[in-house]
């Protein structure tokens, strides 16, 4: 029995390739025809394709305490890609680059002249209360102003189609790897979309982010020493990090492998003695990365790491601090600060959020809190989140009392009903909620990946997309319709 | 290049190797014990010695008969010499070099530990255990051929080969010496063709009993076998080729002096010693030598790199 679309529910939301039952968008028709006319085998025979090209590359990830043996499991991918109309994309990508223009300088604005605050844009007290504003980076300001490098933003889209802004990741956003090997496996299972679309590549992020990494150099000179420093293999991430060294032809390093010196410069130990590091893309966060100045007890780090930046002999993407940026409440705040510091209306929307720590916004969340996400400001992951909704009178009271205890650190949405895509369940096809997360690159120029990183709730009905916590993936097609 | 990426480079080589070696040894050793008969008792007790874990054998299990040494040498996690472990060993040092070594590699390294996991029960039943063994020798050659066809010849490879060179030329002189000593004294009193087998056995735990035929072509005796895997150093798996390859893979590294030296003593010794014509005692004694002289080389290595 073939995937029939005429079966396919769409109803109340909207869904990414399918217009309404058994009509698929313009752009998902080639792509729906071919679903269409293969038989249960030959889709088997696609996914066990998948799985097998997933399985011999060793795209893995990890999961937390996990007893041994499953702490590297195989990246959950699935095979139907999810598809984005180039017209729409260019939009997006513009949004994007406004949006991360627009925090690098507050971020830079924070840390040094506080104009925002001044003029009243940004409430003072809200940094007071940053847990991720660091007092050791006051008064400095890194190269060409820019504080995160790289950044991920998550998108969604509602039932209306319209897209919003979910957060911004500042820190040391991950997932771009997985983006770069979905493509990998989509080429060998569905080779034939290849000649049939004209599929926007994502293959240039590596060179993208070495050519920006390299142009950090404080040596100016020909091949400067760039490194990616992982907190080791025991890391969620650290398929990543292994994989962007390989890309880039860095040296992947730990904190053991680096030293600084007396003169303030970060060296690593090699088989020849200590080389210079003129760069570091560091997957370690702040308050790991040099236990002169953070966590003393850190293992991972490098002592006086932070001196060596300071001192501009080493350039650390993202730069230490950038992380105040990456907090919920900031978040509700960007479009005013896009206004402000580009005098532009904000191309993206955020999703409609209510600050806690404001009298009015807050006793509106304190009665309408089961119709709420109440987020707070600093987690990640999905962790400590109410979904009002979803849950009973005992949690809204429970989060009713933490929100009333410290205002600000909380804010809520809306609960929106994000939009869905066709994804595989056994032979048939059922919709899944997705999102979106492209990744920004910041140099003297703002790149955005072609895409980004698709995460599909794998449960039925479920919201909760982090692969931690089961969700999975798909490759992102951006394509170019021929106009007709 | 890093020292902890150099470091990791050669012990994956090495637990390749060792893997490798092992899975040989086995499997020459099942196909022997079906040639000689009863009376000689060859046992499995051996391969436990070849490898030095005699103490480490008996802490868990009472009786080296067969299948306790397969189960000890072949899928014992618990033991770091087992070839699971080993392979499991390598597949960890892998997974640090993936931007090291070419993917390919990485991608036979990972298959070669899924294999040996998920199809270890193969190993207990006879009628299994050559192909086994067999797919994992033959994943070695592939990974040990990926790497040299697909990876730069730079100081990463060198770090490699010194680590398979070494451990191969530790494990040429285990086989020789137990295998040589396990040759009982009664063993002279059957027949000749018996004899000639176990020595063909060492020939072939060492995939020499070919090259060594287009060699030397006469029967099989002790000197001549003796003679070609220790000082045959055109043939890639005797003891004088590992050496060589060592010092000149660590004639290409910087601060190479000590090491090097270190080599050239130990080539040195091998050659003046007329190995092949020592008595048993003798030859026991100078196989302890080479091995010593072999730490020394990796501990001077580890000195200098790592």
């Amino acid at each position: 029995m073939a995937i029939r679309w005429g079966n396919y529910k769409v109803s109340h939301l909207h869904d990414e390739l399918i217009e309404k039952a058994g009509k698929p968008r313009d752009y998902s028709k080639d792509l729906c025809e071919y679903l269409h006319a293969l038989s249960d085998k030959e889709i088997n025979e696609l996914k066990v394709a998948s799985e097998s090209a997933i399985h011999t590359m060793g795209i893995t990830f990890r999961v937390y305490h996990e007893e041994e043996g499953s702490i590297d499991r195989a990246w959950p991918f699935d095979i139907l890609p999810r598809l984005i109309d180039a017209k729409e994309w260019v939009e997006i990508e513009a949004g994007l680059k406004q949006r991360v223009k627009a925090l690098n300088m507050f971020i830079d604005d924070l840390y040094n002249d506080q104009k925002a605050i001044k003029d009243g844009v940004f409430p003072a007290d809200l940094l007071k209360n940053s847990k991720n504003f660091l007092k050791e980076c006051k008064g400095f300001s890194p190269p060409h102003g820019v504080w995160a490098h790289i950044c991920g933003s998550d998108l969604v889209r509602d039932d209306t189609g319209q897209v919003y802004v979910l957060e911004d990741n500042l820190r040391v956003p991950s997932g771009v790897s997985y983006m770069l090997e979905n493509r990998q496996v989509m080429k060998r299972v569905l080779p034939e979309m290849f000649q049939k679309y004209n599929i926007l590549p994502v293959d240039d992020y590596p060179s993208q982010l070495y050519d920006m990494l390299a142009e950090m150099s404080p040596r100016k000179i020909e091949e400067p020493e760039i490194v990616v420093l992982t907190p080791g293999i025991y890391n969620s991430a650290y398929f990543e990090h292994a994989y962007l060294a390989q890309q880039m032809g860095a040296e992947l390093v730990e904190g053991t492998d680096l030293v600084v010196e007396d003169d303030d410069c970060v060296y690593m130990r090699t088989i020849n003695g200590l080389a210079r590091v003129d760069v570091i893309y560091r997957r370690i966060d702040d308050w790991f990365i040099d236990p002169e100045v953070f966590s003393p007890d850190s293992l991972l780090g490098v002592k006086g790491l932070i001196r060596a930046w300071k001192a501009g002999n080493v350039a650390l993407a993202n730069a230490p601090g950038s992380g105040v940026a990456d907090d919920k409440v900031v978040y509700a705040y960007v479009p005013q600060l896009i206004e402000y510091y580009l005098g532009e209306k904000a191309i993206l929307p955020n999703v409609p959020t209510y600050k806690c720590n404001n009298k009015e916004e807050r006793d509106y969340v304190l009665e309408n809190i089961e119709k709420m996400v109440v987020k707070p400001a600093n987690e990640s992951g999905g962790y400590g989140m109410l979904i009002g909704p979803h849950s009973d009178k005992k949690e809204h009271d429970k989060f009713r009392k933490l929100i009333k205890a410290d205002p600000r650190n909380y804010v809520a949405q809306p609960m929106l009903i994000l939009s869905t895509a066709p994804t595989m369940v056994g032979t048939k096809v059922e919709p899944r909620h997705l999102d979106l997360r492209p990744f920004i690159l910041s140099g003297k120029d703002v790149k955005v990946t072609t895409g980004g990183l698709t995460r599909v709730a794998l449960v039925k009905g479920s919201t909760i997309v982090n692969s931690s916590q089961g969700g999975g993936s798909k490759d992102t097609w951006i394509v170019q319709m021929e106009e007709k | 290049m890093l020292s902890r990426v150099a470091n990791s480079l050669y012990w994956l080589a090495r637990y390749l190797e060792r893997a490798e070696n092992t899975a040989r040894l086995i499997n020459v050793n099942s196909h022997l014990l079906l040639d000689l008969p009863t009376s000689v008792k060859l046992g499995w007790e051996p391969i436990v010695d070849i490898l030095s874990f005699r103490d480490k054998f008996y802490e868990t299990y009472d009786v080296a008969d067969e299948s306790s040494v397969i189960k000890f040498m072949v899928v014992d996690k618990e033991h770091p010499g087992s070839i699971v472990s080993s392979i499991s060993s390598a597949r960890e040092n892998a997974r640090t070099l993936k931007e090291i070594i070419p993917r390919e590699a990485w991608e036979q390294i990972n298959e070669l530990y899924l294999f040996a996991t998920e199809n270890s029960a193969d190993a207990f039943k006879r009628r299994t255990r050559y192909q086994y063994l067999s797919k994992i020798v033959l994943a070695n050659q592939t990974i040990t051929g990926l790497l040299a066809g697909t990876m730069t010849h730079d100081e990463a490879y060198s770090f490699l080969r010194i680590g398979r060179n070494l451990e191969r030329a530790d494990m040429t002189t285990r086989i020789i010496d137990v295998r040589s000593a396990s040759l009982l004294p009664d063993v002279e009193n059957e027949s000749a063709a018996f004899r000639n087998i176990q020595w063909m056995g060492v020939l072939k735990s060492m995939t020499a009993y070919q090259m060594y035929r287009r060699e030397v072509r006469v029967r099989i005796n002790r000197e001549d076998v003796l003679e070609f895997l220790l000082l045959e150093s055109r043939f890639p798996r005797s003891l004088i080729h590992a050496i060589e390859e060592v010092e000149r893979c660590i004639s290409e590294l910087p601060h190479n002096r000590e090491a090097v030296d270190k080599t050239r003593i130990l080539r040195t010794q091998l050659v003046n010693a007329k190995p092949a014509q020592l008595s048993q005692e003798k030859l026991h004694e100078f196989v302890d030598d080479m091995q010593a002289g072999l730490i020394e080389i990796s501990d001077k290595v580890t000195e200098t790199y790592f």
